[in-house]
């Protein structure tokens, strides 16, 4: 069961993102892409593969990764099977940051796009501060609450980063297809800059599976069983910030991966933590990339942005999971 | 073996527990009571180590649970707590699991003696048919014995368990207590137990504490907490106190309040 899990993960992983290099408008056949892939390949199939889809393939991938594992680590911290970073308010937080980044002039510069994640981290963190305390009923957090006051944040921190964008010109109008959630500024450097916060937000994730089970059982009794609770926590919510973090700074507010992914997950494979998180960073590569092939492909030649197709997708979703946790009183 | 010493805790302003001492011996079952709002949970939860204190000592032997860290005192103290409501989608077999945390580095991963230790465990409780069951498809009852085999698979010489009986119907109630006391008696573990219902602490107690506004009134033998005078004074209510027919333990009858 175990070992099949992963299996079937990866190998849709693998099966995507060979797609994903595969489409686009020129299409390359697999033999191409692994003459491409090993240096044997034409200079055209080389350069496509090398400069285009395989820097985009990879934001695309680490970005559902990220927000699919965040959205795991989140909806275990608040016991709350509708959280997510972006109907939590962290994703906009986060992009605020991001977009808040690019308006400082900035020379267009490495150390300039270094400092979009940077920025997005710290107003993921306080959107997670301000999120928590206001949804925070004593010891508990309500799901209503919680989307309530995730909700009303983020239309704040939209409508903040819609007036930055409007009211400059030049570099940051660019952005406004980034919002949407598009890789447009996909390239080597955005995935250099987002790596490190990537890795260690993922990382410290992956390795909280027992941490995670112990805090589904309520802090009391989590701190019971010898969970040292409010550091755990504190750790895992920097975590999951840095996540979010990471897939906001360049891949823009791309909605519903970090719910719907931990949810199919747990209804396929169970609520085993351990398991739950490695499998839903998987399968949010997995998702999104399928997301953006079709985001590429249904109005071909021109493309629409990822996070349209994940909202059409999860908006749907997101009133099943609605339903049936209110009929079945899931958690 | 567990040790309560001038124990104070305040929330806020609000003094819920007013220089409490107890002892609880290796071997025997110590039993509150007291109304509701007498302090009884509270002081489960202070001696499990989730709320913090603000006088006194909580020990055992030598050692100031205070000074240790929560999985430290997870090797001491295992609790039981009261009827909660259980993630639903959790195995039996999981939940009983994590209670070898406190012997887990962080990845949780149990050996195959932390796996047998778990199914001695669930088998102590008669709940190893259980084990692929989901929690939230149990019973009230069994949900109790899963919670109490989570305990015991901690392996600590101390156990805590608050309103373990409520809301379980009267042969749960019974099978959970004699099993209670039968880990005292023969396992040596050292028990304390909020408890609701008079009668069921003068048969399964050794030992009976009643608490009454944070504070505790009087402690001892059953015969000897369990008078007339003191429970009318502790409840405000007139009861009458017989002895058992068969067994030598006093029976509480509550008369009416008119």
């Amino acid at each position: 069961m175990k070992f099949r899990s992963y299996l079937f993960s990866l190998l849709a992983l693998v099966l995507v993102l060979t797609l994903s290099l595969a489409i686009g408008s020129v299409f390359l056949s697999p033999s191409e892409l692994w003459a491409a892939l090993t240096g044997h390949g034409s200079q055209t199939s080389s350069a496509i593969l090398w400069s285009i889809r395989l820097p985009r393939t990879v934001l695309i991938a680490l970005t559902g990764m990220a927000l699919s594992g965040s959205g795991a680590a989140y909806q275990g911290l608040f016991r709350n099977p509708l959280a997510d970073p972006f109907l939590i308010g962290v994703a906009s937080g986060a992009g605020l940051g991001a977009v808040i980044a690019m308006s400082v002039k900035w020379p267009y510069s490495f150390w300039g796009l270094m400092a979009i994640p940077m920025s997005a981290f710290a107003a993921a963190l306080i959107t997670v501060f301000i999120v928590y305390s206001l949804a925070r009923v004593g010891k508990t957090i309500p799901t209503t609450n919680l989307i309530l006051a995730g909700v009303a944040f983020s239309s704040f921190a939209t409508s903040l980063t819609s007036f930055l964008m409007l009211r400059s010109t030049g570099e940051v109008r660019r952005a406004l297809g980034w919002l949407l959630g598009g890789a447009s500024q996909s390239g080597w450097t955005a995935i250099l800059a987002i790596a490190p916060y990537l890795f260690i937000g993922l990382g410290i994730l992956i390795f909280s599976g027992h941490a995670m089970n112990l805090l589904q059982f309520g802090d009391d009794q989590a701190q019971q069983l010898g969970l040292n609770v409010t550091r755990t926590k504190t750790i895992l919510l920097i975590s999951s910030s840095l996540a979010t973090a990471a897939a906001v700074a360049f891949s823009g507010i791309i909605g519903f991966v970090g719910l719907i992914v931990p949810h199919v997950m747990r209804l396929w494979w169970g609520a085993d933590y351990r398991r739950l998180i490695p499998l839903s960073i998987i399968s949010g590569g997995t998702a999104l990339l399928l997301s953006d092939v079709i985001a590429r492909v249904i109005l071909a030649p021109q493309e629409i942005p990822v996070g349209i197709v994940t909202a059409l997708a999860g908006a749907p979703f997101f009133l099943w999971v609605l339903r049936r946790a209110k009929n079945q009183g899931y958690w | 073996m567990l040790k309560i010493e001038n124990l104070s805790v305040h929330y806020g302003l609000r003094r819920v527990l007013h220089d409490v001492a107890l002892d609880v011996q290796s071997g025997e079952v110590l039993a509150l009571i007291g109304p509701n709002g007498a302090g009884k949970s509270t002081l489960i939860r202070a001696v499990s180590g989730v709320i913090p204190i603000q006088s006194g000592r909580i020990r055992t032997n030598g050692d100031d649970f205070d000074a240790l860290s929560p999985m430290q005192r997870a090797r001491y103290i295992a609790t039981v707590p009261q009827a909660v409501s259980l993630p639903p989608a959790f195995t039996v077999w999981e939940t009983v699991l994590l209670g070898r945390t406190p012997y887990l580095n962080f990845l949780g991963q149990p050996s195959t003696k932390d796996e047998d230790l778990a199914r001695r465990a669930l088998d102590r409780v008669s709940a190893l048919t259980l084990a692929e069951r989901r929690v939230g498809e149990l019973s009230g009852g069994e949900q109790q014995r899963v919670l109490l085999a989570r305990a015991l698979c901690q392996s600590t010489p101390i156990l805590l368990l608050d309103e373990p009986t409520a809301h379980l119907d009267l042969q749960y109630q019974v099978g959970l207590l004699e099993l209670v006391r039968e880990l005292a008696h023969n396992d040596h573990l050292a028990v304390l137990l909020a408890l609701h219902d008079l009668n069921l602490a003068a048969r399964y107690a050794d030992r009976i504490a009643l608490m009454v506004g944070g504070e505790i009134k009087a402690s001892g033998k059953p015969e000897q907490v369990l008078r007339p005078d003191l429970i009318e004074a502790a409840y405000c209510l007139p009861v009458e106190v017989v002895r058992h027919p068969f067994l030598n333990i006093p029976l509480i009858l509550p008369k009416s309040q008119k």
